[in-house]
């Protein structure tokens, strides 16, 4: 540790410098901290304008303009009016006038045209004759800056066009299955996959890791069996030795790429479980599955964020006072005892919150996943551990990969839908751990 | 009165025994507390097993992948061009690519984090603190996937705009390590900021009495005495931008491409294993082979970064009571 005497030019006289030269040389010295100073601020700006950036890049294209271009339009049709004022009989003559008879009669095979609701017929007219089509997409800046110049380049492509307002987020995209039109994808399959996921590895992960933490902090040490025994002694000995092994590894394993945990599913789980993880072995489940289902995920998972979970609830545990425990010992508790009724109750809101906030690691990756064998497009809905399934960030990763301008909005809003998610996730985190602390001081 | 003589002298061997039976001091197990004990242990010993597991996959399945005879073990470390299907199997492409966009990352992330560590730690007042903290966490808290969109979708156009989109390819390294370094910088922020924060006051404290300004106190006294932990941490996060994948499989490109232009397209060994194994590869093709061979040089590539890491702090830390 040295300190620079000074910086001036008095130093190599070896005096100290005197009177303004000592202003001076501090007046400068100052200058420079406040210039690093401030390049010190802007660097932690920087990550502030950076967040700001991805997240006008996720709304600017999850938002925007769409031109619609009607085969015939609506007004040509009805003569003026629009189709939601007009009645039964005006609608089943534009549709009798406009539609070949061969489509007419398979649709009065489908169900008599005379017998169907207003809102039937009106959606029929729109997709049997009006059929509009999206002929061009523009993100949100464009839309709301520049629409002016879309107009009139639009007047010169695509003159019957018009341009509206679309938000790629809305209830219809949510509720959907998966499409290969982007128009009408949603994310209800990658939604449920990404809730089964989710409940399915908190369900492995959260007993697991809970278990290895108690173990690593109140057991470690002990010797559970006999020591006479020579057979216990010898378990006892293992135990030992393990027990020091344990920590270090789960340090490392933290380190692992998460796409390594992927290899490790694919080859154990998808492939060597196989019997097991379609399902086969029991039979009634499905079992064109070939082990890419939910289960070999959510182990995988499981597995992925256990280290997180473990080292989480170490430190929750370790939180808890030894006087605590000492009580708990005084009135004749056992260890166990102890554990599970002084120990476990005052550490459980620092264990639930590194659970949760693991998990929700666990809910935005993609590569494990990929290499899994996530399928990127199913329509049924996952319905038992043993379905096949898709994810929430699988979609986006799909969705993003594809040329068309369509996809990279909704591949836009289902991120908008990701981030909610993990935003909720993490505020009940936050809630839960406030709860339950204001329960154990009261 | 026999009788009751009788009983005496039974009292009495009783007596004599128990003051002659050693008495058991042994900690008595209790058969229910072992088995809860055991049960926990195995609990923990799963971790044990995941290591395991993932070192006998991946040897396993690269042994079955070196002994193909298309690929030999020198050829793999040699070759330069990796084509599966004229056999063409050298890792050094997907390796490069790794490492420059690693390399672009670490260039981003280094003096980003640690100004961002120094700002908070020496410069902040509590109130931008409380503000400035949590934005650094929420940059860590996006995933990945949504970084990769952001790349492809936002800094590509810019950099294509900035060079020219002749100069560019659509997927670059330059982009996805850019990126990379933006998902990285946290925690080299975070964890450079916990080793100053770890600097005594006092240490300080005696630097602003000898004269020193706050920028000179920062840069001479805080962050040498912290240094060990600032290497670790950037070592830490060379490792995660070394094994992270969704950036870089959407905006760096899906070719194995040996060069060192940050302009072109090449992929890297987390982007190529992610591309094979993408698509519905059958068991034990040599495609199949191939992502575990590449994963174990990715295993040993983070692992050592890891271990370095764990050195650097063991070796270097400077320890203040």
């Amino acid at each position: 540790m040295r300190v620079d005497p000074g910086t001036g030019p008095e130093r190599s006289t070896g005096q100290l410098p005197q009177g303004t030269a000592v202003q001076a040389n501090v007046a400068s010295r100052q200058r420079r901290g406040k210039v690093w100073q401030t390049l010190m601020l802007i660097s932690t700006i920087i990550g502030i304008v950076v967040l700001i950036m991805l997240g006008f890049n996720i709304v600017n294209d999850a938002f925007g303009g769409i031109a619609v271009q009607e085969v015939v339009e609506v007004e040509t049709l009805t003569g003026g009016p629009q189709l939601d004022e007009l009645g039964q009989a005006e609608l089943i003559a534009i549709l009798e006038a406009n539609l070949r008879s061969r489509v007419l009669r398979n649709l009065e095979k489908e169900q008599p045209l005379t017998e169907r609701s207003e809102e039937d017929l009106r959606e029929l007219i729109l997709a049997e004759i009006v059929k509009p089509e999206v002929v061009d997409i523009y993100p949100l800046s464009e839309f709301l800056f520049n629409r002016a110049a879309i107009k009139a380049e639009l007047a010169e492509r695509f003159p019957r066009a018009e341009l509206q307002f679309k938000s790629w987020l809305n209830w219809n995209f949510i509720v959907s299955p998966m499409s290969s039109d982007p128009l009408q994808a949603g994310i209800r399959t990658a939604i449920l996959g990404t809730l089964w996921l989710l409940f399915l590895t908190m369900l492995i992960a959260f007993p697991l890791g809970v278990g290895a933490a108690i173990y690593l902090e109140e057991y470690k040490g002990d010797k559970p069996f006999d020591e006479r025994n020579p057979v216990g002694r010898a378990v006892n000995q293992f135990i030992q030795r393990a027990a020091g092994l344990i920590e270090t590894n789960i340090y490392n394993l933290s380190g692992v790429p998460s796409i390594i945990y992927g290899i490790l599913g694919l080859a154990i789980f998808v492939r060597a479980l196989e019997a097991i993880t379609s399902g086969s072995i029991f039979a009634g489940g499905d079992t064109t599955a070939n082990g890419r289902t939910i289960i070999s995920a959510a182990l995988t998972m499981a597995l992925l964020i256990l280290p997180v979970v473990i080292i989480s609830s170490q430190e929750a545990i370790r939180a808890v006072p030894g006087s605590l425990r000492q009580a708990s010992y005084g009135l004749g508790a056992t260890k166990w005892q102890t554990v599970w009724n002084v120990v476990l109750p005052n550490a459980l809101p620092g264990i639930l919150t590194g659970t949760i906030l693991a998990i929700s690691r666990a809910i935005g990756e993609t590569a494990p996943l990929i290499v899994i064998g996530a399928s990127t497009f199913i329509v049924t809905d996952p319905e038992n551990i043993f379905s096949k399934f898709t994810v929430l960030p699988i979609q986006i990763y799909n969705w993003t990969a594809r040329p068309q301008e369509a996809f990279r909005a909704i591949a836009a809003a289902a991120i908008i839908v990701l981030l909610i998610i993990l935003v909720t996730l993490n505020a009940a985190a936050i809630t839960l751990r406030n709860y339950l602390r204001a329960k154990r001081v009261s | 009165m026999a009788d009751q003589a009788r009983v005496s002298a039974e009292q009495r061997a009783v007596l004599a025994d128990s003051t002659t039976r050693t008495v058991d001091l042994h900690k008595r197990t209790r058969i229910g507390e072992s088995i809860i004990q055991t049960t926990l242990f195995i609990c923990g010993f799963v971790s044990i097993f995941t290591t395991i597991g993932i070192v006998y996959v991946l040897f396993q399945e690269s042994f079955s992948f070196f002994a193909d005879p298309a690929v030999t073990l020198v050829e793999f470390f040699t070759n330069t061009v990796w084509q599966p299907q004229i056999s063409q199997f050298g890792v050094l492409p997907l390796v490069n690519a790794t490492l420059v966009t690693s390399l672009i990352a670490m260039f981003v992330a280094v003096p980003l984090g640690l100004g961002t560590a120094i700002y908070l730690s020496e410069y902040a007042s509590d109130r931008a603190r409380a503000i400035l903290k949590p934005v650094v966490e929420l940059l860590a808290g996006i995933p990945t996937v949504v970084y990769g969109f952001f790349a492809l979708t936002f800094v590509t156009p810019i950099l294509r705009g900035i060079f020219g989109r002749d100069v560019v390819s659509v997927y670059n390294m330059l982009s996805a390590g850019l990126v990379v370094g933006v998902l990285i910088t946290p925690v080299i922020a975070t964890l450079s900021e916990d080793a100053l924060s770890a600097v005594p006051r006092s240490l300080r404290q005696a630097s602003f009495g000898l004269g020193a300004t706050k920028w000179e106190t920062a840069i001479k006294i805080v962050v040498p005495a912290a240094l060990s932990g600032i290497l670790a941490g950037s070592i830490v996060a060379m490792s995660r931008a070394v094994g992270e994948t969704m950036v870089v499989a959407m905006a760096a490109g899906a070719s194995p491409n040996f060069t060192w232009n940050v302009f072109e397209p090449a992929e890297t060994m987390t982007g190529h294993i992610a591309r094979i194994s993408g698509g519905d590869l059958s068991y034990g093709s040599i495609d199949y082979r191939s992502i575990f061979a590449i994963g174990l040089v990715l295993f040993f590539i983070t692992l050592a970064l890891n271990i370095a890491s764990r050195q650097v702090i063991r070796r270097f830390r400077e320890v203040y009571e």
